[in-house]
C-alpha cells in the first residue's frame, strides 16, 4: 500500500546501515525489510514494517526508492499495518443483477439520481458492445466500471513530505463519527510504531473530551485537554501541536466539535482552528468525516467544509450498516474530494484505507 | 431545511401555473419532476414510488379536471398527501395512566440520542414533571459522562449506577432505574440506549431486553434527519426489532432536506413527535406535520419561525418593546437591539429560509450578506442618541457624516432608515391585533393559500419588504403566525421587516 515517512526511533536505526540494494529486494519479499544507502543519497535509511500484504518485491523497492530519495536522515518510510474494508460493504444485488432495476438499485445505495441515470445507462452500453449477459458477466463489468472511476492517485494520506510533525485536523457535522475516527486512526498509527499526540478541540459537546481521552488511552496516546470546558478550541489545537513538537511526536490529530455545515459562525471557527495551527506547523490533512447513512446532504457538507476548511480528504464512516454510501462517488467526481479512509465496525481495528477495488466488489458480490 | 426541495417544487409548479386544462402528459412530466425532486431530497425510493402512484391517480381523477384551477388543484393534492405521509396532525408524547411513564430512546450510532435525552428532559422540566434520566448506554466512550453533564446543565437527576466504556450490563441498569424512579417517585424516565445498526442482532436483542425490561410507554426512534436511502432499512430493522411508537427528528437545522421525515414516518407507521433543531438544550420542539407539509410546498413555516423566535427573544425585554411599539416610541436603538436579538435566534439564511416564498428568492438568500447586520450596526453607532430616538431628524448631512462615521455610503443609511420605518409601521400595526382570524393549522386551508401563492401575483420583491405583502398567501401566513402566538408576542413581527 501507501508509504510514510515517520521519524526514526529505537535500535531499530542501528541495524540498517549500508546495506547494497540487491539485498533490499531479497529481504524486503520475505516480508521484513531494512534499510539501505542507495547510490547517490546520503545516509538515508529505510525501515519497513513487517507488513501481509502481498506485495511484488520491485514495486515495493520502487516505492521505497521514491520516498528515500526525499527522504532526510532521522526519517524512515514505513507502511502502516495491513486493515482492510472486509466484510464493511454490502451488496447490492439479491440474487440475480437486473439490468432494467439497476438504476433504481443505484439511487436506493445513495449514488443519486443523476449518477444512477448515468452509470446505468454506461453499463447497458458496455454490455451491449461486449455482448454481457450473463449474471457473472455484468457484475464483472459493473465492478470494473466502479473501480476504475473511483481510483485516484491521491487517496493516501498526506504523511510522507517529512516535515513532522504532520498535522491532521478533523471535521464533520454532529454525530458522523469524528471521535470514533481519531481512536481508530490514532490506534492504527500506533501500531506502525508512530508517536501520535491527540488534541481535544470539541469543547462543545459534553463529555467529547472525556470520549476522546478514553480513545487516546486505548491508543496509549497523550492528550491535551482544553483547560475548561467551552474554552476556545483554537487555543487547544495550538497547544496540541506545541506539545507534538516539544516531544518530537510524528502526528498531531485535532478533534473538532461537530457543526452543521450551515452555521455559519461555527464554521468560520474552524479558520481560526486552522490559523492557529498554521502558527506552528502546516496542516497536512484536513479530514472530513461524513456518516455513510447520509443521503445526498453529504454532498452539501462537503462542499461548505472544503470552502472554510481546505478539505484534502474524506473518511467514510459506518459503512458496516446497510448503507452503501454510494455518495462517495458523487463527492469524488463533483468535488475532486478523494475518499481516504473508511469506518467499517465498532472495534478499534474495523478502519481501513478506502480501497475502490474492494468496495466495487462489495457492491457487486453474491450474496 | 427543504429549501432545496421547495425550490425545485415551486419550479415544478409554476410551470402548471395558469393552464386551465392539464393534460395527462402536463401530468406525467409534473409528476416526473416531483419525483426527481424527492429523491434528490433523499426520500426513499419505495415511498416515492407510492407517493406518485397515489398523486397520479387522483390527478388524473375528477377532481382535477373539473377543478376551476386543475394546476391548483394539483397543488392542494400533493399538499395533502405530503401531509398525510408525515403523520396528518400533529401528535401527543402518551403518558402513562399511573407514573411514572417511561421513554426509551432507540436509533443508530449518532443519531442524537443523548444530546435528544437531555433536551426532552429538558422540555418535560418546563412541564412540571419530575424526569429521571437513565444511562443505558454504556457503549460509547463516556456517553454516561455525557449524559451527567446534560443532567446537571438542565437540573435533572441522571441515574448511572454504571461507568459504562463497553463495562456493565444496560438491561440491569434499566431494571434498577424503573424500582428506583417508583421509589423516589420520578414521574417520567427517559431511558438513553447506545447506538446500534439495525443489522446488528446481539444489539437488537439488548435493545429488546431493555424494552422488555423497562416496559416503555413510548418507544422514541431517533432519525438523523439528513439519513439517505438507507433510513427505509434503519427505520425497518428498528420498527421489527425494539418497535417504534414514536420519531424524533434530529439536525433538523441543518440544510438537508429532510426527505428521511417522509421516508421513517411511512415506513414505521409511527407519528414524528418532536424535532430538534439546533445545539441548545431548547432547541427542540413539537413537530407539526402540517406546517412541514407546507414547508415543502414553499409555505415557510411562519409558525415554527415565531415560537423560535419567542424563546429566544428575552421576555422582559419583549415586554418593554411590546409598551414601546403600542406607544409609538420605537426607536433605532430598538431596532438595533432586536437585530442583535435576531441574531441570537441563529443564523439569519436559517430563520429567512423558513419565511413563506423563501424558496423563490433563493438568490437573494444566497446573497444575504451575515455581515449587513454588522454594517446595520455600525451606522446605527455614528449616530447621536438624539437621531436614533428621532429618526426624522435625519437630514441630508447627518445622513452624509453617518455615512462618512460608519464607513457606508448615504445609500446605506437611506435604505436602512427605510427598512426602520417599514418595520416600524408593521409591528404598530400588529401590535393593535386588527387582523382577521385565520384558525391555526388548517391543512386545507394551507393548501389553498398555498395554491394562491403560486397562481396569484408576481409582485415579488416589494412583498419581501416589510411584510404587509400584496400577497394574500403571505399575510395570510402572517396574521396565522401572529394568531397562534398571541397577542403581545408582536416583536416577532420584527423579523419580516429586516428579514430582507
Amino acid at each position: 500500500m501507501f508509504k510514510f515517512l515517520k521519524r526514526l526511533r529505537g535500535e531499530k536505526d542501528l541495524s540498517v546501515e549500508s546495506e547494497p540494494q540487491e539485498k533490499l529486494a531479497v529481504k524486503e519479499a520475505a516480508g521484513n525489510v531494512t534499510a539501505s544507502e542507495l547510490p547517490g543519497i546520503d545516509s538515508a535509511s529505510i525501515h519497513e514494517e513487517k507488513t501481509q500484504e502481498a506485495e511484488q518485491p520491485s514495486q515495493a523497492l520502487a516505492a521505497a526508492a521514491l520516498v528515500t530519495a526525499q527522504a532526510p536522515s532521522g526519517l524512515e518510510a514505513v507502511e502502516l499495518p495491513s486493515r482492510s474494508l472486509g466484510k464493511g460493504v454490502r451488496s447490492l444485488f439479491g440474487d440475480a443483477v437486473d439490468m432494467d432495476e439497476l438504476e433504481d438499485i443505484l439511487i436506493l445505495a445513495d449514488f443519486g439520481v443523476e449518477t444512477a441515470e448515468e452509470i446505468a445507462a454506461q453499463v447497458k452500453k458496455e454490455a451491449g458492445k461486449q455482448g454481457a449477459t450473463t449474471d457473472a458477466e455484468l457484475r464483472l463489468l459493473l465492478k470494473d466500471l466502479l473501480t476504475e472511476r473511483l481510483i485516484r492517485k491521491d487517496s493516501s494520506l498526506n504523511l510522507e513530505d517529512g516535515k513532522l510533525p504532520y498535522v491532521f485536523l478533523v471535521v464533520g457535522v454532529n454525530g458522523a463519527g469524528k471521535t470514533t475516527t481519531i481512536g481508530k486512526l490514532a490506534r492504527w498509527l500506533k501500531d506502525g510504531q508512530w508517536e501520535v499526540v491527540l488534541g481535544a478541540a470539541d469543547t462543545y459537546r459534553a463529555a467529547a473530551v472525556d470520549q476522546l481521552a478514553t480513545w487516546a488511552e486505548r491508543a496509549e496516546s497523550p492528550i491535551v485537554r482544553p483547560a475548561k470546558e467551552g474554552a476556545d478550541p483554537a487555543a487547544v489545537a495550538y497547544q496540541t501541536v506545541e506539545m507534538a513538537i516539544n516531544t518530537a511526536a510524528d502526528i498531531a490529530i485535532i478533534d473538532t466539535a461537530g457543526r452543521l455545515q450551515n452555521k455559519k459562525d461555527l464554521m468560520d471557527e474552524l479558520g481560526k482552528i486552522r490559523r492557529a495551527v498554521e502558527k506552528q506547523a502546516k496542516i497536512s490533512e484536513v479530514l472530513l468525516v461524513i456518516d455513510a447513512t447520509n443521503g445526498q446532504n453529504a454532498m452539501s457538507q462537503a462542499k461548505a467544509f472544503t470552502e472554510v476548511a481546505d478539505v484534502t480528504g474524506i473518511v467514510m464512516t459506518k459503512l458496516d450498516g446497510t448503507a452503501k454510501g454510494g455518495i462517495l462517488y458523487a463527492l469524488q467526481k463533483e468535488l475532486n474530494l478523494p475518499i481516504k479512509l473508511v469506518g467499517v465496525g465498532e472495534q478499534i481495528n474495523d478502519f481501513a484505507f478506502f480501497s475502490p477495488e474492494e468496495f466495487a466488489k462489495g457492491l457487486v458480490a453474491k450474496k | 431545511m427543504f429549501g432545496n426541495l421547495s425550490d425545485r417544487l415551486s419550479d415544478t409548479f409554476k410551470n402548471l401555473r395558469g393552464k386551465g386544462r392539464l393534460s395527462a402528459s402536463d401530468i406525467d412530466a409534473t409528476l416526473r419532476d416531483i419525483r426527481r425532486a424527492l429523491l434528490e431530497a433523499d426520500v426513499a425510493l419505495e415511498v416515492v414510488k407510492n407517493f406518485i402512484g397515489a398523486i397520479r391517480e387522483r390527478a388524473l381523477g375528477d377532481e382535477v379536471s373539473k377543478a376551476l384551477n386543475p394546476a391548483q388543484q394539483v397543488v392542494q393534492i400533493v399538499n395533502e398527501e405530503l401531509t398525510q405521509i408525515l403523520g396528518g396532525e400533529s401528535q401527543q408524547l402518551r403518558f402513562a395512566k399511573s407514573p411514572p411513564t417511561v421513554i426509551m430512546l432507540a436509533g443508530l450510532q449518532g443519531s442524537g440520542k443523548t444530546t435528544l435525552a437531555g433536551k426532552l428532559a429538558k422540555w418535560l422540566k418546563d412541564q412540571n414533571q419530575t424526569p429521571l434520566l437513565v444511562a443505558a448506554d454504556l457503549q460509547r466512550p463516556n456517553a454516561v459522562t455525557q449524559l451527567e453533564v446534560l443532567g446537571e446543565r438542565t437540573g435533572v437527576t441522571v441515574f448511572a449506577p454504571e461507568p459504562g466504556n463497553g463495562s456493565g450490563n444496560p438491561i440491569e441498569v434499566a431494571k434498577k432505574a424503573i424500582a428506583h424512579a417508583k421509589k423516589a417517585q420520578f414521574s417520567v424516565v427517559i431511558v438513553d440506549t447506545a447506538g446500534r445498526l439495525g443489522v446488528d442482532e446481539e444489539m437488537m436483542q439488548q435493545a429488546i431486553g431493555i424494552r422488555d425490561a423497562v416496559q416503555p410507554d413510548e418507544i422514541l426512534f431517533v432519525v438523523d434527519s439528513m439519513l439517505g436511502q438507507d433510513a427505509v432499512n434503519v427505520a425497518k430493522a428498528f420498527k421489527d426489532g425494539v418497535g417504534v411508537t414514536g420519531v424524533v427528528l434530529t439536525k433538523l437545522d441543518g440544510d438537508s432536506r429532510g426527505g428521511a421525515a417522509l421516508s421513517v414516518a411511512n415506513v414505521t407507521g409511527a407519528p414524528i413527535l418532536f424535532s430538534s433543531t439546533g445545539e441548545g438544550l431548547d432547541a427542540f420542539e413539537t413537530f407539526h406535520p402540517d406546517r412541514m407539509a407546507g414547508r415543502i410546498l414553499d409555505m415557510g413555516d411562519i409558525v415554527s419561525l415565531i415560537e423560535q423566535a419567542q424563546k429566544t427573544f428575552d421576555e422582559e425585554e419583549s415586554r418593554k418593546l411590546a409598551e414601546k411599539i403600542a406607544s409609538d416610541s420605537f426607536t433605532l436603538q430598538d431596532f438595533l437591539e432586536q437585530m442583535q436579538q435576531l441574531r441570537k435566534m441563529g443564523n439569519m439564511k436559517g430563520i429567512l429560509g423558513m419565511m413563506p416564498g423563501a424558496g423563490k428568492m433563493k438568490q437573494q438568500l444566497e446573497d444575504f450578506d451575515e455581515s449587513e447586520i454588522g454594517r446595520t450596526e455600525a451606522i446605527i453607532f455614528s449616530m447621536t442618541p438624539v437621531e436614533r430616538n428621532m429618526p426624522k431628524v435625519l437630514n441630508g448631512s447627518r445622513r452624509q457624516r453617518i455615512a462618512k462615521g460608519s464607513g457606508t455610503t448615504v445609500t446605506d443609511v437611506n435604505q436602512l432608515v427605510n427598512r426602520f420605518e417599514q418595520a416600524a409601521k408593521v409591528m404598530k400595526t400588529m401590535s393593535k391585533g386588527g387582523m382577521p382570524n385565520i384558525p391555526g393549522t388548517n391543512p386545507v386551508q394551507m393548501g389553498g393559500a398555498v395554491g394562491g401563492a403560486y397562481i396569484g401575483g408576481k409582485k415579488k420583491d416589494k412583498k419581501k419588504k416589510g411584510s404587509k405583502s400584496g400577497n394574500p398567501a403571505k399575510r395570510a401566513a402572517e396574521n396565522q403566525g401572529l394568531d397562534y402566538s398571541g397577542s403581545t408576542e408582536t416583536k416577532s413581527g420584527s423579523a419580516f421587516g429586516l428579514g430582507n
